[in-house]
């Protein structure tokens, strides 16, 4: 009989923590995918942030270093700057991107570091019990906005890869919704592509993925896959927010 | 680079640079601030002359810590400097840097305090280096350069040291001694013996993945990583104490100071040894591991000691901790930040303290 489907070799034979229902797990399979199946894995180095994901050391088999909250973009620098020929990636949360590490994110991205980041937007903050994000939406609950986000109140949400992708030194943004097989394909697809524009130097590439969170959003995981499509993508909606290599191509 | 014979005339800051790049650091990452700046500038311009160099000037020294972090994680040689503020900035990256035991190189030119202080020397940050500085339980080894040529001599120590013990290491050059400029001989590195960087992240080619982590959650194991560091620290603090005495053969009052409040009181106990009074001084180089047992050794002779320092007084409870009582301890010291003391100052105090507790002794 042929076996059609099996644990990627690079995923080690551990079982994930992951909350049921959460995206992180068909992420990082995805992941192990993509190294698996190019070149990358024997030059991929993976920063991993603080959050539900710092643990990916235990399920990737490839070179992990863990970050300071929010920092993943810098220390990615510090790698791929010492080793120019790796293939350098970070794995982040929307708090860890969007907030405490809106600064090291955003001049990675304006100095064009030729390094990938995985921008997992749940629109809260997972691992510490569902507070406010910089990405939870006006009137969505949280522990620390009760009563909903108000732009009165707690400001507007904050659109990372909207303002990243209008930087020059960033090559490509790609957003995508965790919510069907034909979405995980797309991601596949997305984050081959920013590991093959990085290998050919063009640049900070980014793959946001709007992933569930049934535990904090109080959601079974089928209503969570149905929150991401009717609320979320309203929000953040869905699409290749800048790719300069196909439109260089368009142009030409 | 001005250069004769084998020796070259460089500034403190530029020793930093130069011997760094001569230990094979060819991966610098900093932020601009006085009165180090002069160091980041050398090392923009020839980090990317050199094969494999890189220099970056980081967004804030919360990044540039965070990139040497990554630098170092590959194994390569790695440095960043700063002052006094840019050093608290980079607490949390040194303490991730120490709990993931990478070696790395940090120069923080000290300027007054507390905040932004001023540009001027100082030496109030002896308790940010020597007890760790960020959160958790770990140390830094802390070398205290009091010349230009030490500067150089240390900074290549230093890199020597984090490889060996696999940790950052941290000079504390001083505003005063950055700007200072003195003859510097370019000695070569010593690179024997140090262990291979076997941990360090590649790419994982024909191996298992590797992994830096700081994140402990399975029980019991924290604390053992923590006994393991500890076993390190004292390690250290068996073998590399360093320290410079100076004219304590005969000494009846010993002198404590470090850096360029050493070499200043220098000049003052040969002034008052002009006069005929039995000063001596123990310079600790390496002011953590602190060394304690040079100073308790000088108390079987000296029941004087008097701790000198650009700062309200911080080392001086480490000499204090050193003699356990053993001898009396008395402190002169000024806070930092515009203040630059001369020999004649300090031989007015060494001879005062001489004449009310050495002469009345007796």
């Amino acid at each position: 009989m042929k076996k059609v489907f099996e644990r990627p070799r690079l995923l080690k034979p551990a079982t994930f923590h992951f909350c049921p229902g959460c995206g992180h797990n068909i992420l990082h399979r995805v992941i192990a995918e993509v190294l698996e199946e190019s070149d990358f894995r024997e030059r991929a180095i993976m920063i991993a942030p603080v959050g539900c994901a710092v643990l990916a050391y235990f399920y990737l088999d490839i070179d992990v270093t863990e970050a300071p909250h929010g920092r993943c973009t810098a220390v990615a620098t510090g790698i791929k700057r010492a080793i120019p020929n790796s293939l350098v990636f970070t794995y982040q949360g929307d708090g860890d991107l969007a907030s405490i590490g809106a600064g090291e994110t955003l001049h990675a991205a304006g100095r064009g570091e030729k390094v990938t980041t995985i921008y997992v937007n749940n629109a809260n903050y997972g691992m510490t019990g569902g507070q406010m994000a910089p990405t939870t939406m006006l009137n969505q609950v949280t522990t620390t906005c009760s009563a909903g986000r108000s732009a009165e109140r707690e400001g507007y949400p904050l659109d990372m890869s909207k303002i990243l992708a209008s930087l020059p030194g960033v090559c490509y943004v790609e957003r995508v919704a965790l919510t069907s097989p034909a979405n995980v394909q797309k991601f596949k697809k997305a984050l081959r592509k920013a590991f093959q524009y990085q290998t050919e130097g063009l640049g900070f590439s980014l793959i946001e993925v709007l992933s569930t969170c049934p535990t904090n959003w109080k959601l079974t995981p089928v209503d969570s896959l149905k929150w991401i499509e009717e609320v979320m993508t309203k929000s953040y909606p869905p699409g290749v927010l800048v790719d300069r290599k196909a439109n260089r191509g368009d142009s030409e | 680079m001005k250069s004769s014979a084998n020796k070259v005339l460089l500034s403190g800051n530029h020793a930093v640079a130069e011997a760094a790049i001569r230990a094979g650091c060819h991966l610098y990452f900093g932020y601009p601030i006085t009165p180090q700046n002069e160091i980041p500038e050398y090392m923009s311009e020839h980090l990317p002359k050199i094969k494999g160099g890189a220099f970056v000037q980081a967004e804030s020294e919360l990044a540039a810590i965070n990139m040497v972090l990554g630098a170092a994680a590959t194994g390569r040689r790695v440095m960043t400097t700063s002052s006094s503020p840019g050093i608290s900035l980079m607490q949390e990256g040194i303490s991730y840097l120490a709990a993931l035991e990478l070696p790395c190189v940090i120069a923080n030119m000290v300027r007054g305090g507390p905040g932004l202080g001023n540009i001027a020397t100082a030496q109030s940050d002896y308790f940010q280096s020597t007890r760790g500085g960020g959160h958790g339980d770990y140390r830094t080894i802390t070398l205290a350069p009091c010349t230009v040529q030490e500067i150089y001599d240390l900074t290549q120590l230093g890199f020597y040291l984090a490889d060996k013990y696999r940790g950052p290491v941290i000079i504390q050059g001083e505003g005063l001694l950055g700007q200072m400029v003195e003859p510097v001989e370019l000695k070569e590195p010593d690179k024997k013996d140090l262990p291979p960087k076997d941990w360090a992240l590649t790419g994982a080619k024909d191996r298992p993945g590797r992994m830096l982590r700081s994140l402990i959650l399975e029980e019991g194991i924290l604390e053992e990583h923590n006994w393991k560091l500890n076993r390190k620290y004292l390690e250290i603090e068996k073998k590399e104490k360093r320290f410079e005495s100076f004219r304590m053969e005969d000494a009846n009052l010993a002198v404590v100071a470090y850096g360029s409040v050493a070499r200043i009181a220098k000049g003052a106990i040969k002034r008052v040894r002009e006069e005929g009074l039995k000063v001596g001084m123990i310079r600790p180089i390496s002011l953590w591991p602190f060394p304690g047992e040079a100073i308790r050794k000088a108390a079987e002779k000296v029941s004087q000691f008097l701790v000198i320092e650009l700062s309200c007084g911080q080392m001086i409870e480490d000499v204090r901790l050193a003699l356990a009582g053993k001898a009396e301890v008395n402190f002169y010291g000024r806070p930092g930040g515009g203040v630059i003391p001369n020999p004649a100052e300090f031989g007015r105090v060494i001879s005062r303290n001489y004449y009310q507790k050495v002469r009345k002794a007796r």
